[in-house]
């Protein structure tokens, strides 16, 4: 009799796996977007200031900010957006397999990336730039780097620019996000944290970092952040471009960039002139 | 067998347990008062990095609650999923067909050597290629499908080291009574092994509830883990938020191995004999016994006692 | 098709010798204080048995992502443990990612050596102190050594996890294969697929071999009984 209880609680197992996969599988239904229902967009989930999942379950932030606008240029209403985190290394890959319409993660316009997407815009220009604690008085420049310690998140580039060109001897610490290295400066093991300023803004920003950091201001490369679809539809990315244009006249551009990097005393700039066109 | 170690401790032994127990209980207190202060002079103890935790439900509604569900979700499908199919592959390792043996051999040693997070990428790949499941589930699947193809792996040896390490008597009996060769699996070899390894089973549970973690960041699957890096992002307290995430694994896990445990011996209880514990130690034997040798044959087997 | 492949940017033999590295330093670590871990939880002094019950209880259920990462951000950050690496972030992650490493794996190197000891016939430790060995004698000179024969094809498999495990210590920056291969991601964005690839192949070889050869070994040494 014991073999046949076994026996019945391994055929419920198989019994539940079966359901459980068919669960899986029934809730397929919506959300491809282009459908005139809704539209994805992907942005980042971490970046205080840029694209922040934020406390109430909503997002905030600069790029947030612009691809809801753009949306709404499209004739999307707000409540008919769906977001999408766009981990940077699977960016590339969920526009081609058409994942999400568009995305604006702190998307910045390079060549490679050309290769495989196509990209409206600029909507801003971000510089590489360095974080330092506010009572910081040893670096006011690049070369100052060296023999110092800097941090920056793994697979950016940013990092590597300063290594290899500006202070070759600078003692480099990667992490997977940037949290931990505001965790480092903050204790006092890294003096400076290395990446696009509009990204180190966003943190010097939030209210418990409000006095302790500051930015160096040294404008050590150009980022021209645009916004990435669909390599070959050119019919959206005027479209988009138009919107920005329109985002930028205005005023929604300079409201919003106060909204979220004001407090940080970051000024981007005025707003780029667009040239991603065909 | 552990106690057959030592003699019972005498008068003098105990005496010395005492004091071991105050010296270690001292150094421990030592390191922790240690810990507290370097925390405290880092700043890491402020009321304002811990109290979100308790003051702000939305820690736990927007972020913890959603990710630890996720991670639940993926975790159960994948167990689900995984032990019946880790079940057959172990069964077809011991096939009397070599092609049989062959290619569930090839299966097995193939997906436990590639990291599992490569296997979650390949899948989130495939599907998107290849399947028109959408997207807002495809990190789920992709997560699914990399456990499952590791686990499974992994669960076909315990299996089949299961079914080894049972008594031969076992099958010449089924055989005797007029059994086929798949009423001795169902009926006789697999529930006896299942009992015997699920030590060893329920600690690759407890890997597949922590290999959920791999498809955070790489994936944008939310879970627990990434839901962590979240809170860090909005309260500026990484240090805690990590750490409570810990506790929450951990928990998690303990609950999972407690009631385990419970279902184990509720299975063993009055079982006369051949219900001997296998754990992941008893891999071994796979060895000992040859590795691809037919169980269901006569005198493949060794008979082992317990 | 294989453009993405330029050795000459990307040091893909350094970045798995760094693996490998990991793997040895980090294994043999995992060995030692996994051995002592297995004697505390067999031991006659109480509070040491349950140092390491609770020890092997909380590492195991921990993911060691968050293990590695606490390596860096509470150990080196906050206590200000550097382990002799000065102020240089290269020696001190490695150290640290052996550390780690070697932690996590030591509790299953432990609870793997314990059901070794169970193997050993009752015969063999009651002869031993019938001999008037004491019990640190009876583990060291009987037991261990026949616990550590039977329980090779275990340890390949925790050896094999490890191997896999090293790619986690990415997270705090040390230049392992998949640090290079996140390098890879974000410069070579057109040939992902074949980056994931080349790594796993690479992945498939360093692993096999190791499973193999300790299969081997396992069989040669098991005591026959």
């Amino acid at each position: 009799m014991r073999l046949r209880t076994t026996g019945a609680a391994a055929a419920a197992v198989l019994a539940l796996s079966l359901t459980a996969t068919a669960c899986g599988g029934g809730g397929d239904s919506g959300g491809e977007g282009g459908d005139g229902e809704k539209i994805a967009i992907g942005i980042k989930f971490d970046q205080p200031g840029l694209g922040l999942k934020a406390k109430d379950g909503g997002f905030e932030g600069f790029d947030v900010d612009v691809a809801t606008y753009v949306a709404g240029e499209l004739g999307y209403e707000p409540d008919q957006i769906d977001w999408v985190e766009a981990p940077s290394a699977e960016r590339e890959n969920m526009i081609s397999r058409g994942d999400v319409d568009f995305i604006a993660a702190t998307y910045s316009i390079t060549d490679a990336r050309k290769e495989k997407v196509d990209f409206a815009g600029p909507y801003m220009i971000a510089h590489q730039d360095l974080l330092i604690r506010a009572d910081e008085s040893e670096i006011s420049e690049a070369t100052d780097l060296n023999e110092k310690q800097l941090c920056s998140v793994s697979g950016s580039t940013s990092a590597q620019n300063v290594k290899d060109e500006l202070a070759p001897k600078a003692n480099l610490q990667t992490y997977g996000t940037y949290s931990e290295c505001l965790s480092g400066l903050t204790n006092g093991v890294v003096d400076a944290l290395t990446t696009d300023d509009a990204i180190l803004a966003g943190y010097a920003a939030q209210p418990q970092h409000e006095g302790k950091f500051k930015l160096a201001g040294l404008s050590l490369s150009d980022e021209h952040y645009g916004i990435g679809l669909k390599k070959g539809d050119t019919e959206l990315r005027a479209d988009i471009n138009a919107a920005l244009e329109k985002m930028v006249e205005e005023g929604a551009w300079t409201e919003s960039v106060e909204k979220h990097f004001g407090p940080a005393g970051y000024d981007p700039g005025e707003a780029p002139e667009i040239t991603e066109k065909s | 067998m552990t106690s057959l170690l030592y003699d019972a401790p005498g008068p003098l032994a105990r005496l010395r347990n005492v004091l071991y127990t105050v010296a270690f209980l001292a150094l421990a207190a030592g390191v922790l008062w240690w810990v507290l202060a370097m925390m405290a002079d880092k700043g890491q103890l402020e009321a304002d990095k811990w109290l979100p935790f308790v003051e702000d439900s939305r820690v736990w509604t927007t972020y913890f609650l959603p990710g630890l569900v996720n991670t639940l979700k993926a975790a159960a499908l994948a167990m689900v999923i995984a032990l019946p199919l880790g079940a057959v592959l172990g069964v077809a390792r011991l096939s009397d067909h070599a092609w049989v043996r062959g290619v569930a051999g090839t299966v097995v040693e193939f997906f436990r050597a590639i990291p599992v997070l490569l296997l979650m990428f390949f899948a989130n790949t495939g599907y998107a290629m290849w399947t028109d499941i959408d997207r807002e589930v495809r990190p789920l699947y992709a997560v699914v499908t990399g456990l499952v193809l590791y686990n499974a792996s992994v669960l076909a040896e315990v299996v089949r080291a299961g079914i080894l390490s049972l008594p031969h008597g076992q099958t010449d009996a089924a055989k005797a009574i007029g059994m086929r060769k798949s009423q001795v699996l169902a009926f006789v070899l697999l529930p006896q092994a299942v009992t015997a390894m699920l030590p060893a089973i329920v600690s690759q549970l407890v890997v597949i509830v922590k290999d959920t973690a791999l498809g955070g960041v790489l994936l944008g699957f939310s879970e627990l883990l990434r839901s962590a890096g979240l809170i860090s992002a909005n309260y500026g307290n990484t240090i805690p938020a990590y750490l409570v995430c810990a506790v929450l694994f951990v928990a998690l896990n303990f609950l999972l191995t407690t009631v385990a445990n419970r279902l184990e011996s509720r299975l063993r209880r009055g079982k006369r004999s051949g219900g001997a514990v296998v754990g992941t130690e008893r891999l071994e034997e796979l060895d000992e016994a040859g590795p691809d040798r037919p169980v269901t044959k006569a005198g493949g087997g060794r008979v082992r006692g317990t | 098709m294989f453009d993405f492949l330029d050795l000459e940017r990307y040091d893909l033999v350094g970045a798995f010798w760094v693996t490998v590295q990991l793997t040895v330093f980090s294994g043999i670590g995992a060995l030692v204080w996994g051995t002592v871990l297995a004697s505390m939880r067999v031991s006659p002094v109480p509070v040491m048995r349950a140092f390491g019950a609770a020890y092997v209880n909380v590492v195991r259920n921990t993911p060691l992502t968050l293990i590695i990462v606490f390596c860096s951000l509470g150990l080196h950050q906050t206590l200000g443990v550097a382990l002799m690496g000065g102020r240089d972030f290269d020696t001190i992650n490695f150290r640290l990612a052996i550390l780690g490493l070697a932690a996590y794996t030591a509790s299953f190197v432990c609870e793997a050596i314990r059901s070794g000891i169970n193997t050993v016939p009752v015969g063999q430790a009651e002869a031993a102190r019938a001999l008037g060995l004491s019990f640190t004698q009876v583990l060291r000179l009987i037991v261990l050594p026949q616990a550590f024969r039977s329980v090779v094809a275990p340890l390949a498999n925790v050896l094999i996890a490890l191997t896999k495990n090293t790619t986690v210590a990415a997270a705090i920056g040390v230049g392992e294969a998949a640090l290079l291969m996140k390098d890879m991601i974000e410069n070579e964005s057109d040939a992902v697929l074949l980056v994931f690839g080349t790594f796993a192949l690479v992945f498939i070889l360093l692993t096999l071999p190791t499973g193999l050869l300790l299969g081997r070994v396992g069989k040669r040494v098991a005591v026959k009984r």
